[in-house]
């Protein structure tokens, strides 16, 4: 029982820590953190789940929330009804040859025997499809392009509720995740970290660069909400009549109460995920993960197939990234392709989960709220830090104003250090993984 | 050969040989780094590029402070001249960090993957202070002469439509290149220290059975990577410009040169840089000119740009290239270890 009453301790003080926000900045900014916090939680499930439970290193995480980023787009924003209207027919061949290619290259690949000669007709039929979809797809791009390139100048979307794109894009992560483990696992650990690092980079370069499908650097704005607009709550009756009840001002009890509407949204998400993972963890699935985890030698020889359960801890993690992946943008309302930093997205979630508890759910749940938090709060802090450190030097300090203006870059070096302190002195994380004995 | 096919070569010569001997050149530079610490301490090591990156910014300082005092080499870049005391600088925090991370882990006999996760960490803190230092901003530091042959001297010896510039940046990468991948192999195959290390690298156990001391290999070994490292950085800011970002994006192709040529191999580290360069450039450079050359008559015009992949992906490239060895030969084209 002494292990329950530190993490209620640990997530009260956590919760203390926004409360404290709250009181000192604004209940808008503790709110927005909080909201942070739920996402980078879940997605830090998802990596806990890759390498908590089996050991995998995923470096890629940044490029499977970008996915779900993409899936946002693609489900919630209204299509270009001009765009479709003149590259329409472009559009069909293009998914056509896309889908030939994609059947193509899967029945070659379930009907031959594993073997050389399987991989290059694979490939052949992949790149056939890449030059043929180049020859007739390219000019329909330009195109789509060309369609009012200063509001819109790509497809659209489906136009349908933007809760659909979260389950999307944990589906379209997974989908790469499979392609990308199903050549990486198996070999040394170290390929699975370099090819996913490759596979997130070029999903990135993808959604900066194509810009009939996701605008490019020109970035998609106004994604549609799941929850109601300041606006129009400032002008309903109900709305107004709980403010005047609660003696809180409209204007800025409307930004709140949406953020609390988002905050409810994810918090439900992070729950049903934390449920499902400690599920799976303690049912003989989770026991067989682990055995693998510890002992790949031995499982083998048990009969489990090392391989293919990495397959499946590797895909079911990225579904997870994706999900939170379209949280994120969907919380953002717009999906900005160059936010998409490595630091940002694949390496501070890393710091989470090996802070939090490797192999404990509720420990990358805490793991995602404690850097999150201090990530935000970090840049305050280090250029309150500088200010007093430069205090004693001149004003115009050519020194004094570098440091103060490098202050920012400071949460880089921060988040370094926390990793290799947790790592050294407790690898096992906040709260550690429990012994199922 | 018709002037039209020469042309045609020397176009190619221009926009994708010579640029890709040079990226080829620095890209080995860092894949030795890579696979010497594979080799020896047998971990991927992610903070590479980073360290490439402080290593760079070490020159850089020194460059900016030789050319405030009036210190030059005349046409070459100063930097050539700040780079060894940049090497010093930058070994000695790659021994920092050996002394604070990593050996801990090495007495642990930790899991290769509990490395790879340090490097990580390592990684930040170089990023970090890199950006704290000099800023996250472009920094162009080369000076002295620009062009070995300008194109326009080239058209004017030969005659011919097209000229080839060599850039003095590129001859540097090259001759470098060349001096240090001999002097490094001297090292490892006539030394005593470099023999110990070759050992320690082919079976550990055993080296330290025959009386091998580790931590000097290791001490060695953390030298030399800090100084392929600083050269390949310099090198390559030399020869485009010095970004912090892009020395982390470099990380890709240079484990892809490290993959390709077996991890652990130095000679196949210098082979897989080539052969990554080559195909990153071969593949995003726009043919359409050099078809127009190759094919006589107007009738057959090529249209589009010729495109392969737009430069924008070419960190697929390393990427493809890096699967297909992987489907084929896991072990590298000079089988290096794999298991």
């Amino acid at each position: 029982m002494k292990g329950s009453i530190r993490n209620i301790f640990y997530f009260s003080v956590m919760a203390g820590l926004i409360v404290l926000v709250g009181q000192l900045q604004s209940w808008n900014v503790a709110l927005s953190i909080l909201n942070l916090c739920l996402i980078s939680s879940i997605m830090a499930l998802g990596v806990n789940i890759q390498w908590g439970y089996a050991g995998l290193f995923n470096v890629g995480v940044m490029g499977f929330a970008a996915l779900g980023g993409l899936a946002a787009v693609i489900i919630a924003m209204p299509p270009v009804r001009e765009a479709w209207a003149v590259a329409g027919s472009g559009v069909a061949v293009g998914i056509g040859i896309f889908l030939a290619t994609s059947i193509a290259a899967l029945l070659v690949y379930r009907k031959l025997r594993k073997g050389p000669l399987r991989t290059v007709l694979v490939m052949l039929i992949v790149i056939l499809g890449y030059v043929l979809l180049r020859i007739y797809f390219d000019p329909t791009t330009k195109v789509i392009e060309k369609v009012n390139p200063a509001s819109t100048g790509y497809l659209g979307g489906l136009g349908l509720p933007v809760l659909l794109a979260w389950p999307v894009g944990g589906l379209l992560a997974g989908a790469v995740a499979w392609i990308v483990g199903k050549v990486t696992l198996g070999l040394r650990s170290d390929y699975l970290a370099i090819a996913t690092l490759g596979i997130s980079e070029i999903i990135v370069a993808v959604l900066k660069h194509e810009d009939w499908l996701s605008r490019g650097v020109k970035n998609v704005n106004g994604l549609p909400r799941p929850v109601p607009y300041e606006v129009g709550l400032q002008n309903a009756q109900w709305f107004l009549s709980l403010c005047e009840r609660l003696g809180a001002d409209p204007v800025t009890f409307s930004s709140i109460f949406v953020k609390l509407c988002y905050a409810v949204l994810f918090a439900s998400v992070l729950l049903l995920v934390l449920w499902l993972s400690e599920k799976a963890l303690r049912s003989p699935w989770g026991r067989m993960m682990r055995a693998i985890r510890d002992n790949e030698v031995s499982a083998n020889a048990m009969g489990k197939d090392v391989t293919a359960r990495h397959l499946q801890v590797f895909v079911l993690g990225s579904i997870v990234v994706g999900i939170a992946g379209a949280m994120l943008t969907t919380l953002d309302g717009q999906l900005t392709p160059s936010s998409y930093q490595p630091l940002r997205f694949t390496f501070l979630i890393w710091v989470m989960v090996i802070v939090g508890g490797s192999g404990n759910n509720w420990g990358a749940v805490l793991g995602g709220f404690v850097i999150w938090f201090f990530w935000i709060e970090a840049e305050p802090l280090g250029l309150w830090l500088m200010n007093f450190l430069t205090s004693g030097m001149a004003a115009d300090n050519a020194l004094r104003l570098h440091l103060i203006e490098s202050a920012a870059h400071m949460r880089l070096m921060t988040m370094g250090i926390i990793l290799l302190l947790a790592l050294r002195f407790s690898p096992r994380g906040l709260i550690p993984e429990r012994n199922h004995q | 050969m018709t002037e039209e096919t020469l042309n045609a070569l020397a176009l190619l010569s221009n926009f994708v040989l010579v640029p890709a001997v040079a990226y080829g050149s620095q890209l080995a530079l860092g894949a030795l780094g890579v696979t010497l610490v594979y080799g020896i301490l047998r971990f991927s090591n992610f903070a590479h590029g980073d360290t490439m990156a402080f290593g760079t910014m070490f020159t850089i300082l020194f460059t900016w402070w030789f050319q405030s005092m009036g210190l030059s080499l005349g046409p070459l870049p100063t930097a050539l001249l700040a780079l060894p005391f940049a090497i010093v600088l930058c070994a000695l925090f790659a021994l920092l960090t050996d002394k604070f991370v990593y050996r801990f882990y090495r007495q642990q006999r930790a899991d290769p993957v509990i490395f790879v996760i340090a490097s990580v960490g390592v990684m930040f803190v170089m990023n970090g202070l890199v950006r704290f230092i000099i800023g996250p901003n472009d920094q162009n530091f080369a000076d002295g002469e620009r062009f070995i042959i300008k194109a326009r001297e080239f058209k004017q010896m030969t005659g011919l439509a097209e000229g080839i510039s060599i850039k003095v940046s590129q001859g540097i990468t090259v001759i470098t290149m060349i001096v240090v991948v001999a002097a490094l192999f001297w090292f490892l195959n006539k030394t005593r220290t470099g023999k110990s290390m070759r050992a320690y690298s082919d079976n550990e156990d055993l080296a330290l059975l025959s009386g091998i001391n580790p931590d000097r290999v290791v001490m060695v070994t953390w030298i030399l990577a800090a100084a392929l490292a600083t050269i390949a950085g310099t090198l390559y800011g030399l020869d485009k410009s010095f970004k912090p970002f892009t020395y982390f994006q470099l990380l890709l192709p240079v484990f892809a040169a490290a993959i390709v040529g077996g991890l652990g191999n130095p000679l196949g580290a210098i082979a897989g840089g080539f052969v990554v360069a080559f195909s990153e450039i071969s593949v995003t450079y726009a043919y359409k000119k050099f078809a127009n050359y190759m094919v006589p008559g107007d009738d057959w015009k090529a249209d589009g740009l010729m495109q392969l992949l737009s430069t924008n992906y070419k960190f697929a490239v390393s990427f493809l290239i890096l699967l297909l060895v992987l489907l084929f030969r896991p072990t590298g084209i000079f089988a290096g270890k794999s298991a």
